[in-house]
């Protein structure tokens, strides 16, 4: 024999082959049991939620064709032809979607602003009182769990149509989302300088703005940043309930069947939602890059 | 410093002359920076109408609306039996979405990973797709699947599928970039090929990565099932608006109670099997 492999003596090697087979045969096993659970519960869930693939695969024809329907205008011709045509509403879109924008930003400064209090209130290491703590912490997952349209659906019906609804949700769900995230900041803090100004004598507010809140505060803006882009997109479809914002004349023209005015809507919420996230990362990976050692 | 002696000040003012002049570049900047934070946001909320009486008048309506859905209460038996079913139309309606969403975007996101395909031009056009993918709200591609297949949870399921194959691709196509190249290397060594290399070099490291996410979102993917009821594409968000709507209150706090529970339990149950996958730390990409 040529190979450079040396072999065991088979006396040594069948044990061990035997072993290997059988570990296999328990791993095989073992994949077949969890794709059988998944098969049982995919066949449930489908029964459940009405699926159908004869009903997708004769219909399927008519998700392309609704695609190409949103880039053509009324006298059939495509979009690009006639711009002027497709965008015939920009004065109205930018206007309702400067408002999406600064429904997105009034809710998300606000909301930062008393996160940033409750997480002091929140973080296990600085909170002044465990009672308060258990209650603010309960309070933040009620206000991020129960989803943003529901909470707008309901405001829209105590302010009315309009935007103040829209605002005060993305309000209370930014309150509750990073209440959350900047309690969690808070806890990884170095306790050192805190407990430093304390010793001083200083009243627990002075400990946490000139121990605990240097610390936090890039990581603060920079997830403030984050939710603002998330705010925005949620913005953009909190119309689709009447709490304003342009996501109500988006609403109406796929539910009118305004194939052009949906497409030329989307793009400007694509447009939008793009360069927001590109400047955000900006100005986050510049507070990042402050923050690393050098 | 030692105890009982003035420190010199006026040295340290020399060493550093920026912590003691008042105003700074810096300081002046930061300063400009919130003035107009404080400016835009002012201007907003009076645009937004928070400056008109309408505030105060609609917390006032608000206390009233909360006082008025408590206790939480179905109603009947048989409303309660309806929004079970549909609690549990929700939960399937993620469950699919999500499933379906992970099979399929598990392809696309080979294709737009550097260290699986190639070709630049392919990973460019996979990754636009699913940026454009990602960019669309899951309500909208619901009307559109409404659109296709008519009302009812599978347009939502579809909708969920649609939305978190833009999601599941860009966070795969992550994970498997940052995956280790030793062991595809060991493996083109021995003279497997490049398809060998990725299934028995990639995808073994990646999996448990993959699983992890998966269910991370179907809690997540859970609560936009049930709001996806409200354009018409199935599950509890249909119960809900319309309770909201005929101000059925006690209803609509009972139907948001179910939401919870269910959110939590699916929360509860998922992290229990990500950490069966991933061990109880790691798993992060």
């Amino acid at each position: 024999m040529g190979s450079p492999v040396v072999s065991l003596p088979p006396a040594q090697l069948q044990p061990l082959l035997a072993a290997y087979d059988a570990s296999v045969r328990t791993r095989r096993l073992h994949t077949l049991l969890v794709l059988g659970c998944m098969v049982v519960a995919m066949a449930a869930a489908s029964a459940s939620a009405e699926v159908s693939l004869s009903r997708l695969i004769e219909n399927i024809d008519r998700f392309p064709s609704y695609i190409v329907r949103l880039f053509h205008l009324e006298n059939g011709q495509p979009v690009w032809t006639d711009v002027a045509e497709w965008f015939w509403g920009l004065r109205r879109w930018l206007r309702l979607l400067g408002e999406t924008l600064l429904m997105a930003y009034v809710g998300t400064f606000l909301g930062a602003v008393g996160a940033f209090g409750l997480a002091f209130l929140a973080a296990a290491n600085v909170a002044p009182s465990p009672w308060l703590r258990i209650a603010v912490r309960r309070f933040c997952e009620l206000c991020r769990t129960v989803p943003l349209l529901v909470f707008a659906l309901v405001f829209v019906i105590a302010f009315g149509l309009g935007p103040l609804g829209g605002v005060l949700a993305v309000l209370i769900h930014t309150l509750g989302a990073l209440g959350k995230q900047c309690a969690e900041v808070v806890e990884n803090i170095d306790m050192k300088p805190v407990e430093g100004v304390a010793s001083t004598g200083a009243r627990w507010h002075v400990a946490m703005r000139y121990g605990a809140l240097p610390q936090v505060m890039s990581n603060f803006v920079s997830y403030t940043l984050l939710r603002f882009e998330i705010n925005v997109r949620e913005s953009a479809v909190m119309g689709f309930v009447g709490a304003g914002g342009i996501g109500q004349d988006l609403i109406e023209a796929i539910r009118k069947f305004y194939y052009s005015d949906v497409s030329a809507i989307l793009v400007l919420i694509l447009i939008t939602v793009a360069l927001i996230d590109t400047t955000t990362s900006r100005i986050r990976h510049h507070l990042i890059g402050m923050e690393a050692p050098s | 410093m030692i105890p009982g002696q003035s420190p010199d000040v006026d040295g340290l003012r020399q060493r550093y002359p920026g912590h003691f002049s008042p105003f700074g570049r810096e300081r002046l900047i930061q300063l400009l920076v919130a003035v107009a934070a404080v400016v835009v946001l002012l201007f907003g909320m009076a645009q937004l109408d928070f400056f008109s009486g309408k505030l105060a008048a609609g917390i006032g309506r608000l206390v009233e609306i909360a006082d008025l859905m408590l206790p939480p209460d179905p109603g009947s038996w048989a409303h309660a039996r309806t929004f079970a079913i549909a609690l549990v139309q929700t939960i399937a309606i993620a469950f699919l979405g999500t499933l379906f969403a992970a099979v399929l975007a598990l392809p696309v996101a080979m294709l737009a990973a550097r260290n699986v395909t190639a070709a630049r031009i392919v990973r460019f056009l996979s990754r636009r797709s699913l940026d454009t993918i990602r960019s669309v709200d899951i309500l909208v591609w619901a009307l559109i699947w409404v659109n296709v297949v008519g009302l009812g949870p599978f347009a939502g399921a579809l909708a969920i599928m649609t939305a978190d194959i833009g999601s599941f691709g860009k966070l795969f196509s992550e994970a498997m970039e940052a995956a280790d190249r030793k062991p595809v290397e060991g493996i083109l060594s021995t003279g497997g090929s490049h398809a060998l290399g990725i299934r028995f070099g990639i995808l073994p490291e990646v999996f448990p990565v993959l699983v992890s996410q998966v269910l991370y979102y179907f809690e997540s993917n859970t609560r936009s099932a049930s709001i996806i009821g409200i354009v018409g594409a199935g599950g509890i968000g249909l119960h809900l608006a319309e309770a909201i709507r005929t101000l059925e209150l006690q209803q609509t706090s009972f139907i948001i109670l179910l939401i919870l529970v269910a959110v939590a339990v699916i929360d509860f149950i998922s992290n229990r099997l990500r950490f069966a996958v991933i061990g109880p730390r790691g798993g992060t990409p």
